[in-house]
């Protein structure tokens, strides 16, 4: 089979997720979304290092798979703090950052 | 010790003298100030003399000696040096500035001993005579630049001394500013001259001049010699440049004794002296010299016969002898101007100690209106008046018969056009006998006004109150005013010794100079003088004898009529007041002076500045300058805000949409 299938596949999960991030509200779906990008990006990575036959590639998915659970671990933090505080769960209402 | 060792410690002393009392001014109020300024002083007069002593000691040739102590900027086309010059001009002006001050000062313990600011006032004085030598040691224009403006601001800090006195720091003020017209002067000149001579030292300005340095620039020398003229007009309160002198009497007596009569005034007369080399190749300038200072000895000799304010006729007065000294080294007569510097510092520094004896007595007012009868009630003073009204008048064998002569005799033999200042001169003095008898009848003849008897009871008499002698107005006697004691000659031994001291002098220094018989001044002056193309000028011994019988004649006359006026018939000077009404509102008003400055310089500027603040500050600086960079960063920072919009989302497609377009950026690159 074409790798060339797995990188559009890869493109593909990217989209998805990446329109998730942008049209959901929930921070737990955004969350979720965000994780999709990773995994696609993943898969690139590791279609690129099978592509040019060198080991960096799957050392690098292997790092980017630490960061996300690293970065899960804070999201879900952050929303935990947002639900204890009794803010709205939804990404629009939390705009105290406006210039 | 060398020579010019001596020329150091000269400085060293009144500088060490300012350090000490400006540092230790808490605890040396009252007591020690004034005996360590004084001390200072002396020590720099004793090192004067010594250096004296160690300057004739040497050849005749060799009497011009430079010192540099460090080299500030010496490159190829400037040589800027702390550098003195000890030769026997600047030695002659050593000792008459370093003599005085010490007698000055002597005074000023005295005088000065119940004013809250004693501390401060000798370290100004101290400050005062270190500038002033600065000034007169200086071997090249930038510590005679240095000098000068030091001077400048000595005397400003001593004017207004009297901080809390409205018309004292105006004075001060006034002073300052025209001070700093000729120091600007005197900067220009030197540029003019540096840029030709090539060097800024006086010894190797006179050679480039000699060798031909100016040969196909006269121009510039000329120009370069009428700004130094400039400096001498403003520091030496000629025409048009006069009119801070009069007011600069709001200072403490001895200050006016000190700066604004025996030395700091005399500063433009040294300073056409050690350029005479200069002004000898630029005849036009020297004539412009002369012409100003004969002006001023007759305008300021016509405006002291009317003042009333005792400090203000004896200002008037030194102007006047200073337009004589002007006039005399600007036509070539070196030893006579520096003879008369010498008789003037004595005689005038007297009448102005005097003044303040005087003054004191008063409780303070300085009108001559309110004084009369003083002869017997201050038999001291009376006599040192008599003795400097004597020598300023001229009447043999008193010092200033010699000087003044000597002057108007060099410059009668200049012959040509130099005939009608010589006529001036003599109008001068005929003018100076009557103002400065004026003065002397009216404080201490006639009637003994309240002040005056009660003096002979033995009190010194107070006024009710404190009041500024100018305006009338109420003072207290704190810091900032005069103290609360008035001090009179006859019972202070510092102020006795010093006018007696001066008064002496002020009698028998005309025995240095006396025609046909002793030259001593124009002898050791001859090293610095010696290449003076006016030498070959001599006047005959019919001008001479002519001159001093004309001299003597015009000033018992005016005598006569000051004693007819304002002692015999005492109601003739109202009556010619009467009569020449006009005339006399003219010389009260000081021919106008102050007016016509006041419309030519003082509005124009005036209106000027009025336009930049109202219009160019408000429209140009406030509206487009700040307004414009305001208004710049407020709009910036409105788009840059709109941005901010605090929705994740937006935040999150904007990094998409960066992140895509970068992506295709190299895509499109790439490709």
């Amino acid at each position: 089979m074409d790798l060339a299938w797995y990188l559009v596949v890869s493109a593909l999960i990217f989209c998805i997720g990446a329109g998730g991030v942008l049209t959901r509200r929930n921070p737990l779906v955004i969350l979720l979304c965000l994780e999709l990008m990773l995994n696609a990006a993943n898969l690139a990575l590791i279609t690129f290092s099978r592509m040019h036959g060198n080991a960096d590639g799957q050392i690098f998915a292997l790092v980017v798979m630490v960061v996300a659970a690293c970065e899960v671990a804070v999201g879900l933090g952050l929303i935990v703090a947002i639900f204890r505080r009794k803010l709205p769960i939804d990404v629009d209402e939390l705009k105290e950052l406006r210039g | 010790m060398s020579t010019t060792t001596w020329g150091w410690l000269v400085l060293a002393f009144p500088l060490a003298g300012t350090i000490v009392i400006g540092l230790g001014h808490k605890r040396l109020a009252r007591g020690p100030a004034g005996a360590i300024g004084t001390l200072a002083i002396l020590l720099a007069f004793a090192s004067a003399v010594a250096s004296l002593i160690s300057l004739q000691g040497r050849d005749e040739h060799a009497r011009q000696l430079t010192s540099s102590l460090w080299d500030y900027a010496v490159t190829g086309s400037i040589d800027a040096r702390l550098a003195i010059l000890v030769d026997p001009l600047s030695v002659f002006m050593a000792l008459t500035v370093t003599g005085v001050s010490t007698l000055i000062h002597l005074y000023s313990v005295s005088y000065m001993k119940s004013d809250r600011g004693n501390a401060r006032y000798f370290a100004y004085l101290n400050f005062f005579v270190f500038s002033m030598l600065v000034l007169v040691l200086a071997a090249n224009f930038l510590l005679l630049i240095v000098g000068w403006a030091f001077v400048g601001a000595a005397s400003y800090l001593l004017i207004s001394f009297w901080y809390r006195r409205e018309t004292a720091t105006k004075a001060g003020i006034k002073a300052f500013v025209i001070n700093v017209v000729g120091d600007v002067g005197l900067v220009l000149g030197t540029f003019f001259i540096l840029r030709h001579s090539g060097t800024l030292d006086f010894l190797g300005t006179f050679r480039a001049v000699e060798g031909g340095a100016f040969a196909s620039h006269e121009g510039a020398l000329i120009a370069g010699c009428l700004l130094l003229l400039v400096g001498a007009f403003a520091k030496s309160a000629q025409l048009p440049l006069h009119t801070w002198l009069p007011d600069a009497m709001e200072g403490p007596t001895p200050v006016s004794s000190l700066i604004h009569a025996a030395t700091m005034v005399t500063a433009g007369v040294y300073l056409i002296s050690r350029m005479h080399p200069l002004f000898e190749a630029a005849p036009a300038a020297a004539n412009v010299g002369a012409i100003v200072g004969c002006a001023t000895l007759l305008v300021a000799g016509t405006i002291a016969l009317t003042q009333t304010d005792i400090k203000r006729v004896i200002a008037y007065s030194t102007m006047s002898q200073i337009g004589y000294m002007i006039m005399g080294v600007s036509a070539g007569a070196y030893a006579a101007g520096m003879f008369h510097l010498l008789t003037h510092a004595f005689f005038k520094a007297l009448l102005f100690m005097a003044a303040g004896s005087i003054i004191g007595a008063m409780a303070g007012a300085q009108s001559l209106d309110k004084m009369s009868g003083f002869k017997r009630a201050m038999p001291f003073t009376f006599g040192c008046f008599v003795v400097g009204g004597l020598a300023l008048s001229g009447v043999p064998p008193f010092s200033g018969f010699f000087s003044k002569d000597e002057i108007l005799a060099f410059v009668g033999a200049r012959e040509g056009w130099f005939v009608a200042l010589y006529v001036v001169g003599y109008v001068g003095a005929f003018l100076t006998g009557i103002y400065t008898w004026r003065m002397i009848f009216r404080a201490f003849f006639g009637r003994p006004c309240e002040e005056a008897v009660e003096l002979e009871h033995g009190h010194i008499a107070h006024a009710e109150f404190p009041t500024n002698p100018a305006n009338g107005e109420r003072e207290d006697t704190d810091v900032g005013f005069p103290g609360p004691e008035h001090v009179i000659a006859e019972r202070e031994l510092p102020m006795k010794g010093a006018m007696a001291v001066l008064a002496i002098g002020a009698t028998v220094l005309g025995v240095l100079q006396i025609p046909f018989v002793t030259h001593v001044i124009e002898s050791f002056l001859d090293p610095t003088f010696e290449d003076s193309r006016f030498n070959a000028v001599h006047p005959s011994d019919g001008l001479i004898w002519f001159g001093m019988a004309l001299g003597t004649v015009v000033a018992l006359l005016g005598i006569a009529i000051a004693h007819h006026v304002w002692v015999r018939k005492p109601g003739t000077a109202a009556a010619l007041q009467q009569r020449f009404s006009g005339l006399h509102r003219f010389l009260v008003n000081k021919w106008y002076f102050d007016e016509l400055i006041d419309l030519l310089v003082v509005r124009p500027w005036a209106a000027l500045g009025s336009f930049f603040r109202s219009w160019f500050e408000r429209a140009v600086v406030d509206g487009l300058f700040v307004g414009g960079a305001t208004g710049v960063v407020q709009a910036g920072s409105a788009a840059v805000r709109r941005l901010q919009t605090g929705f994740l989302r937006y935040y999150a497609a904007l990094l998409l949409l960066g992140g895509g377009a970068v992506v295709l950026y190299f895509l499109i690159a790439s490709s």
